[in-house]
C-alpha cells in the first residue's frame, strides 16, 4: 500500500478580520476525516488564532476558538507554531489556547513550538502543503 | 505532473483567478494533467452564470466555462458558495458543486498543489 499522504495546512492570516481562518479551521476538519498525515502550522499574523481569551460576540461573528480547542477530539494532534512569529509578536510560547485532551491522559495538549529549521524541514517533507 | 489548482480569491477583484487560468494553460501546453480546480473562499464567485463585464474586458466566468468543456474538472465548495449565494441554478456550465472532500481527493491524486490566493 502507498505510504499516507502527507498534508500541512498552514495559517498565515489573523484572525476575524476576514474569513480565511474561519474557513481554513472548516478545511481541517474535513481533512481529518481523510486517511491522510495531517499537521497544522500556525505562522505569520496566523498565530493570533492562538490567542486565548478571544470574544467575537461585540464583532456580531461567530468565532472559531471552540472549533479550534476541539481538534484533538477529531485525531488532529499535530499541531505547530512558529516561534519566531510568536516572539515577533511579543506573545510567549505558553500563552496559547489548548487544541484538547490527549485521549488517555486528559491532559490539555498545546500547540508545539518549531523553530523556523525545523519548520522548514517538516515542509520539505510534506507531499501537499496548504496556505491560508 | 498531475496538478491540483486551488483558487481563493474572487474575480476581477485580485489577480487570483487570472493567474491560475494562465498558468494552467501553460501547464497543459507543457503536457501537464489538471486533476481538478477547486474554488474555496471567494474564489467561487468565478463560476457564477450571472457575470456580464464590459465587453472589452475579459470574461472570467466564461473561461472557466471554456476549460470545463476540455474535460477540466471545476468544482465549487458548496459551503462556502451557500455562503456567498451560489447555487447550481447560477452555476455556470461544465462545473459542478461538491464538498470539501473532493479537496482531499484531489490532493491524494496529485504530485502538487498550486494554490492562488492573496
Amino acid at each position: 500500500m502507498a505510504e499516507e499522504h502527507k498534508l500541512m495546512l498552514i495559517i498565515r492570516k489573523a484572525p476575524h478580520g476576514s474569513i480565511y481562518v474561519h474557513e481554513a479551521i472548516e478545511v481541517m476538519f474535513i481533512m481529518a476525516t481523510f486517511d491522510m498525515k495531517l499537521s497544522i502550522v500556525f505562522l505569520d499574523d496566523g498565530v493570533f488564532a492562538l490567542k486565548p481569551g478571544q470574544d467575537t460576540s461585540e464583532l456580531g461573528i461567530k468565532g472559531f476558538s471552540a472549533s479550534l480547542g476541539a481538534l484533538a477530539f477529531w485525531d488532529v494532534t499535530d499541531v505547530y507554531v512558529d516561534e519566531q512569529s510568536l516572539k515577533d509578536r511579543n506573545i510567549c510560547t505558553d500563552e496559547v489556547i489548548s487544541y484538547g485532551e490527549d485521549e488517555d491522559t486528559d491532559e490539555k495538549l498545546f500547540p508545539t513550538p518549531l523553530s523556523t529549521d525545523e519548520l522548514k524541514k517538516m515542509m520539505q517533507d510534506q507531499d501537499s502543503v496548504l496556505s491560508f | 505532473m498531475k496538478l491540483t489548482i486551488l483558487v481563493l480569491e474572487g474575480p476581477y477583484n485580485h489577480q487570483s483567478p487570472d493567474s491560475a487560468y494562465q498558468f494552467i494553460q501553460s501547464a497543459l501546453k507543457k503536457g501537464h494533467e489538471i486533476t481538478g480546480v477547486f474554488f474555496y473562499n471567494d474564489g467561487v464567485n468565478n463560476l457564477t452564470s450571472l457575470m456580464e463585464p464590459p465587453q472589452d474586458d475579459r470574461h472570467i466566468a466564461k473561461r472557466w466555462e471554456e476549460l470545463g468543456a476540455q474535460n477540466i474538472d471545476l468544482v465549487v465548495c458548496i459551503a462556502a458558495g451557500k455562503r456567498r449565494g451560489l447555487n447550481d441554478d447560477i452555476l455556470i456550465p461544465n462545473a459542478r458543486i461538491s464538498g470539501l472532500g473532493q479537496l482531499a481527493s484531489m490532493i491524494q491524486k496529485s504530485d502538487r498543489i498550486v494554490t492562488f490566493g492573496d
